[in-house]
């Protein structure tokens, strides 16, 4: 009687098992799918840019001398080099290189002429494009026009300086949550203002230390990893959804309670997007801020605020009557006594 | 005219004073940094932080000292010990309070060398010293300290659960404090408790 139970059981567990082995196969089966897709694609568009990327994707690139019939490897200095994963997960990842550069870049070795180009900008592209329209790149090109970056340094100063255009990609409006965003972002000022070579080479003024100056910042590594550089170095703007007026260094925001309030900045910047999806949650005012951190003075809940209130109100009102009811007491014993 | 007890020594009238003032300042610049408003702040926002963080440390050493002195000296005992028929004492002490002290009786449990606290006092003092307080304290390291907090629980930010901790346990210690100030008034007199805080000497 026992061993058939046993064996019921055995047959139920393999049944089990059986159909759990089943489903894991096809779930794998059918996921394994779609890297293969998505590879077909890449190689599709790898080729379009095989040529370029045969130097510049590379760290070292080769060139044959007919004449003398000699080869001499290179390396590839680090500001001609394409990442090509990033550029095939970047924005303008359909692009041929051709589509922004000169065709005569076909020759090798390139004319050092084709240097002195003009390359477009955002607004040479999307300007005046319905298709753009709510990114706002006529504002984006007004605030840049405005800000620092475009006052202090030369006409060559453009979009790229600051976003690689081949690993470009928008993350204001992904959906990667804030601290990829904020990570991403701030590399881009760091590109410059931690790197002295590529700072000297927009300036001739000595590059400020960011650890010193940002000092009088408490819990400096948290406010890095947790907000932009722009939150505080730009002015705020409704227009866009990030701000392109990079301010003054002595007109920056330094003010704690511009973040830490019930009215924050932070809703205006970093969680504009976020905000504008989701307003106040659970009670929490500036709900979209939980979702990632916590803001002392701007995460505050309506519920726990009411509560507290109503406790303190309750404890204190409690005291008072006893207190009182215990004078009144008191003094009619003395009275009577 | 009764003895008077030594029941305070110096180091406990010391850290309890110490511990009051800190306790107060942490309080209000607590609720300072919690309810900021931009430009018209009683104390500003930066003087809050660095007032709350020096205060919060002085107060975790504060408390090592207490949590020692307990453990070194007979005064732990008044905590930890004659926990025997709890539930019952604490019924007659409420009893007292709500009831027998306007009625002119006098309270069940007096204070002696081995009772320094009624029943109420002592789970009240128990649940805020060896709870709320280590709690206050952990979660306030914690935010010293953001680095050391775990990102997330359970798609919620480690930082908000931290905080959310810190504010709660803050808030009850505030409301004990409330409490604990008035029920002092429960003595000989309605000032003596105060005085024998000072003094050392319960009346």
């Amino acid at each position: 009687m026992s061993i058939n139970k046993v064996n019921n059981g055995l047959k139920i567990f393999s049944i089990i098992v059986g159909i759990n082995l089943v489903l894991i196969l096809s779930y794998s089966f059918s996921h394994s799918n779609e890297p293969v897709q998505e590879e077909k694609e890449e190689m599709v568009r790898h080729e379009e840019n095989t040529n370029c990327f045969k130097c510049h994707g590379e760290n070292k690139y080769t060139m044959y001398n007919a004449d003398s019939s000699s080869t001499i490897t290179k390396l590839m200095p680090r500001e001609l080099f394409i990442d090509t994963l990033e550029f095939y997960d970047g924005t303008h990842k359909t692009f041929k290189c051709s589509d922004c550069h000169s065709d005569e870049y076909n020759s090798v070795p390139h004319n050092p002429e084709l240097r002195f180009d003009p390359m477009p900008g955002c607004i040479d592209c999307h300007g005046g494009d319905p298709e753009y329209e709510e990114y706002k790149f006529e504002q984006i090109d007004e605030q840049f026009q405005n800000s620092v970056h475009s006052k202090a340094h030369t006409d060559n100063f453009a979009c790229w300086d600051c976003h690689d255009a081949h690993s470009y990609k928008s993350t204001a409006r992904a959906d990667n949550g804030i601290k990829d965003m904020v990570a991403y972002n701030n590399a881009m000022c760091l590109k410059c203002h931690a790197n002295t070579i590529n700072y000297m080479l927009l300036s001739d003024e000595e590059n400020p230390d960011l650890i010193a100056k940002h000092e009088w910042l408490p819990n400096q590594t948290q406010h890095f990893k947790k907000v932009r550089c722009i939150e505080c170095h730009t002015s705020v703007s409704d227009s866009v959804l990030v701000a392109h007026e990079v301010m003054p260094k002595d007109k920056a925001i330094k003010g704690c309670t511009e973040c830490h309030s019930k009215n924050t900045r932070l809703n205006h910047t970093l969680y504009k997007f976020k905000a504008a999806e989701r307003r106040d949650k659970n009670g929490f005012f500036n709900g979209a801020i939980l979702e990632e951190s916590f803001v002392i003075g701007a995460n505050r809940n309506i519920y726990l605020n009411y509560g507290s209130i109503a406790i303190f109100i309750l404890v204190l009102g409690g005291i008072l009557i006893h207190a009182i009811l215990r004078i009144i007491i008191k003094k009619k014993k003395n009275h009577v006594g | 005219m009764s003895a008077k007890l030594y029941l305070y020594p110096g180091w406990l009238r010391l850290w309890h004073f110490s511990n009051a003032i800190l306790c107060l300042i942490l309080i209000v610049t607590g609720l300072s940094m919690q309810y900021t408003t931009q430009g018209d702040s009683m104390i500003s926002f930066q003087l809050a932080v660095s007032l709350h963080n020096i205060c919060g440390v002085i107060f975790v050493f504060n408390y090592v000292i207490y949590f020692i002195g307990n453990m070194v000296t007979t005064n732990g005992k008044f905590y930890w010990r004659n926990w025997g028929g709890f539930f019952k004492q604490a019924i007659t002490q409420s009893r007292y309070y709500l009831y027998g002290n306007f009625k002119g009786e006098s309270c069940p449990f007096q204070v002696n060398e081995e009772v320094k606290f009624n029943p109420l006092q002592k789970i009240a003092y128990v649940a805020i010293m060896y709870v709320m307080v280590p709690l206050v304290m952990l979660s306030g390291i914690a935010m010293l300290y953001p680095d050391i907090i775990i990102p997330e629980l359970n798609g919620i930010s480690g930082m908000f659960l931290t905080d959310l901790a810190h504010i709660i346990s803050g808030f009850v210690i505030s409301i004990f404090l409330l409490i604990h100030i008035y029920f002092c008034t429960f003595g000989t007199s309605a000032t003596s408790n105060f005085k024998s805080i000072v003094s050392g000497y319960h009346d």
